[in-house]
């Protein structure tokens, strides 16, 4: 968490944490991954939009607002907390759609997908049909060709996280020597939804085709074959939600571990009394802080666009997402044999926080875009 | 009156002084006509090295005490400026490109001067920290023993009182640059007959006086920078005690504090470094000019760990600045300090790392003698980690004192001083 909140944003993130543990507690979230096919409850996530979950990056104008005026460091509170709770929900595709469409949309393309996507009636999936950004998508490719001032798509795109719940997908092509990037409905002719997996519990994921898609010319959000700047927002604002994530997945997990080594005695001592494991202890706690430390200063940079938010995004994603792991497998081992079980919450938050690495850029991404940032 | 922190350090921009910028041009100005600038290749770091006996930094620090700008966030009644901590990182921003007195930064003016102005008497704080600011008087700390640095408070050297002065026997060692100093912070033992936490005292002590022997050591990169000392009845003016007689734990733990902050990158008190408190985060480019000198910036591999060096900077500064804030604001306890301390030194451990691997062959032979010779830098790679309070140390503090586990079992505790085993 940042240090530097305001009142309201503290009064935001308690309300948003008696949320989601009145509403979705660890057993629902168990729960949910065996009886809900979407991972989230469609009902329970319109109540989180009443909250705030999908307004942040919208301007007013558009049924949007923040807390603070600095919707992006609002929006981190509720991905912390969900974090903690490894909650299900779009929470991440969703907002960078809404993101995208409220920074570069037309009037007409903002009116029609904007309202639903911030009350909580629609979701929206980002399709990656082109590495953008340095980051590379797993093989999938959506060629595109130019038709009557639109395009007509053609090919596969994902894992999409929230591919099969989408109601709107943001696609993310090349075009001539330019990225374009076009709004589909998921209802649109052509459009297909195969099946893929993923490892954590409750969230999502989609193979999303494209068989002879027509994207009309009001179909294209921003300038045909000059959006990489655009999709580079994206992708930063998806790695500085992605951050906050796992942070507060790591907090959540070492604030339990640290208690179950003062519960937990062998040779009639506590485990938190061997300096061997006091060490260790100490070294996760400061990795810990570092993590936190790098996600608040990657949040305030991409907020702000400040010229070093390409830079310090890839540098939060590449510290946390190669320390978090490290550190929840610490966890782990020092549960002891209870930390491999199913029935302790460890794994949920391994879970989440191995996904949260792997995705929009594993840490060696990030490091090469670190190395080009630095001149290289 | 300006507003002050915890630490007494002015706020920027509250009472209605000079604004960040303004002073920024005048020192920009100020600089390009007064500080000889770094020649082409040159850091301030190898300069000091080749000045050993601190001639030129004391040259250096005198110019800036002139100019007015020493000192940048001590109070004006010691020579300092009272400025905020912006306008000290403002300076040292401007003041990279020029020869710095950087010698005088760690420990006289991050550790020593900050621990007697919380616990210096008027007459010592107005005698003795206009000299350090006006590069007149080097000092050095004498902590650490030949019996053992970490268990501080275990120390044998011994002061005992006669009338109006102590007399001082003992050995002082790994103190860094005594040879060139003037003054030190003395630890020594005043009572053996109570635990050891509570018969310290801590002494202001010249260092070239009768009855002290400095000796040089020769470090594994061949330098001196080492030293012991030998005191033989050295007498010590009662005056010169620093805080309460055999409370001079409280005064060395406030020492330790201002260490952990300078070593850890956070001081207030560090001019013309770029320290993370400087607000030049990863500026260190050795690695990436290793890269560049040995032709291996498209390499794939040393790409990765010239980034992953940087990152770590990145987050290392990015820490500072968050236990920092943590601490003045009562988010983070005190010893919450240790955990930036800790990640310098790992971090610097990897660094090094990172260079030996990207060095290659020519880290244990060359042929071109003035090469960076990264083999050398390596042989000290542990510095960081051991000097200023040992990782073990920094992470005994962090699991007991931040996380509250239980204490370490110690033989000594609560017995008087005289009954304890020690080396
Ligand atoms: C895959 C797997 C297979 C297993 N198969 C078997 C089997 O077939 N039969 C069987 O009987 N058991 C089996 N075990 C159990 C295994 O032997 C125990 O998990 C192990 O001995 C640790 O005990 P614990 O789980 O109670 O953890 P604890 O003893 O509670 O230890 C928790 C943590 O504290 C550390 N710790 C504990 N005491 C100290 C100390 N004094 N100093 C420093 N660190 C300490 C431990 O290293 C560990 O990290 C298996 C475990 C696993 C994971
Ligand atoms: C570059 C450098 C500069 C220095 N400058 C100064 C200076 O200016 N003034 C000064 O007074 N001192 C200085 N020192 C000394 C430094 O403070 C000591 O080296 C340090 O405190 C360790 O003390 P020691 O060397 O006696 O090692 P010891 O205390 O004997 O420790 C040896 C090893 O055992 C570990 N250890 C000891 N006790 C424990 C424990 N309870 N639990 C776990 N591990 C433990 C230590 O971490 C270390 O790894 C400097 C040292 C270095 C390397």
């Amino acid at each position: 968490m940042d240090l530097r909140l305001s009142d309201d944003q503290q009064l935001f993130r308690e309300t948003t944490r008696k949320f989601l543990e009145s509403t979705c507690p660890l057993e629902t979230v168990r729960r949910l991954a065996d009886a809900e096919p979407a991972g989230f409850d469609k009902k329970w996530w319109k109540r989180g939009a009443e909250l705030g979950w999908v307004s942040m990056l919208v301007p007013e104008e558009d049924g949007g607002g923040s807390i603070s005026g600095h919707g992006l460091l609002d929006l981190v509170l509720v991905a912390e907390e969900m974090g903690r709770l490894v909650s299900p929900g779009p929470l991440v595709p969703t907002n960078v759609v809404a993101a995208a469409l409220a920074r570069s949309g037309t009037p007409t393309q903002r009116r029609e997908f904007l309202p639903g996507l911030v009350n909580g009636d629609t979701v929206a999936a980002w399709c990656l049909g082109t590495p953008v950004a340095g980051i590379d998508t797993a093989g999938g490719r959506v060629e595109a060709a130019p038709r009557d001032g639109g395009y007509v798509l053609d090919g596969v795109t994902g894992p999409v996280e929230a591919g099969g719940q989408a109601d709107l997908y943001l696609v993310t092509i090349h075009t001539g020597d330019g990225v374009t990037q076009c709004v589909v409905p998921s209802d649109t002719p052509g459009v297909a939804v195969g099946p893929a997996h993923g490892l954590d519990l409750v969230r999502r994921y989609a193979q999303v085709r494209f068989d002879q898609v027509v994207v009309p010319p009001d179909g294209v959000l921003g300038v045909a074959g000059d959006a990489a700047s655009d999709a580079e927002r994206q992708l930063q604002i998806a790695v500085v939600l992605q951050v906050a994530e796992m942070v507060g997945a790591l907090d959540r997990a070492f604030e339990f571990t640290v208690e179950y080594a003062f519960d937990r005695y062998s040779f009639g001592r506590p485990l938190a009394s061997y300096q061997a494991l006091k060490h260790r202890f100490a070294d996760m706690k400061t990795w810990l802080e570092a993590s936190q430390a790098t996600a608040a200063a990657a949040a305030r940079a991409v907020d702000t666009e400040s010229p070093l938010a390409p830079e310090l995004a890839s540098v939060a994603k590449s510290y946390v997402g190669e320390r978090g792991p490290a550190i929840l497998q610490d966890c782990v081992q020092l549960h002891g044999g209870i930390g491999v079980t199913w029935d302790h919450d460890l794994h949920l938050y391994l879970r989440r926080v191995v996904t949260d690495r792997s995705q929009f850029g594993t840490p060696s991404d990030h490091r090469e875009r670190v190395a080009v940032a630095m001149g290289m | 009156m300006s507003t002050t922190d915890t630490d007494g350090i002015a706020e920027a921009g509250d009472d209605g002084g000079e604004s960040v910028e303004s002073f920024r041009t005048r020192a920009r100005a100020w600089l390009a006509d007064t500080m000889p600038p770094l020649p082409d290749g040159a850091t301030n770091q190898l300069l000091a090295r080749e000045d050993e006996s601190g001639e030129r930094a004391r040259r250096l620090q005198r110019l800036l005490f002139d100019g007015g700008f020493a000192g940048i966030s001590f109070p004006a009644a010691y020579g300092g400026q009272g400025l905020s901590r912006a306008h000290q990182r403002a300076f040292t921003q401007e003041s990279l490109p020029y020869q710095m007195p950087t010698v005088f930064n760690v420990p006289t003016l991050s550790i020593l001067a900050p621990t007697l102005l919380d616990f210096g008497t008027e007459e010592q704080k107005v005698r003795y920290i206009p000299a350090m600011l006006s590069g007149d008087e080097l000092w050095v700390q004498f902590l650490s023993e030949p019996s053992g640095g970490s268990d501080l408070a275990g120390l044998v050297t011994r002061a005992t009182r006669d009338g109006d002065v102590f007399v001082l026997n003992g050995s002082k060692i790994w103190s860094s640059g005594a040879f060139r100093s003037d003054y030190s912070l003395c630890l020594a033992r005043t009572d053996w007959k109570v635990p050891k936490h509570r018969g310290l005292t801590m002494f202001i002590l010249k260092i070239h006086q009768p009855g002290i022997e400095v000796r040089q050591i020769k470090m594994v990169n061949g330098t001196g920078e080492f030293c012991q000392e030998f005191f033989d009845d050295v007498l010590i003016p009662a005056t010169d005690v620093v805080g309460e007689v055999n409370d001079g734990w409280t005064v060395a733990s406030r020492l330790l504090f201002h260490e952990r902050d300078a070593t850890g990158g956070g001081s207030p008190y560090v001019s013309g470094v770029a320290t993370a408190a400087a607000g030049q985060d990863g500026q260190r480019s050795d690695l990436l000019e290793l890269a560049r000198e040995t032709g291996q910036t498209a390499d794939p591999r040393v790409r990765q760990l010239v980034a992953e060096a940087r990152v770590n900077d990145r987050v290392q500064s990015q820490l500072v600045e968050r236990v920092t804030t943590g601490i003045r604001t009562g988010a983070f306890p005190l010893p919450a300090g240790a955990i930036p301390s800790l990640f310098a030194a790992t971090n610097t451990e990897r660094h090094f790392d990172i260079g030996l691997e990207i060095a290659g062959a020519g880290a244990g032979a060359w042929i071109d003698d003035d090469a960076d010779r990264w083999g050398e830098t390596y042989l000290l790679r542990q510095g960081l980690s051991l000097g200023g309070g040992s990782n073990e140390m920094q992470r005994n503090i962090i699991s007991e004192r931040v996380l509250g586990m239980p204490r370490e079992y110690a033989a000594d505790r609560d017995k008087p001083f005289d009954e304890v085993r020690h080396n």
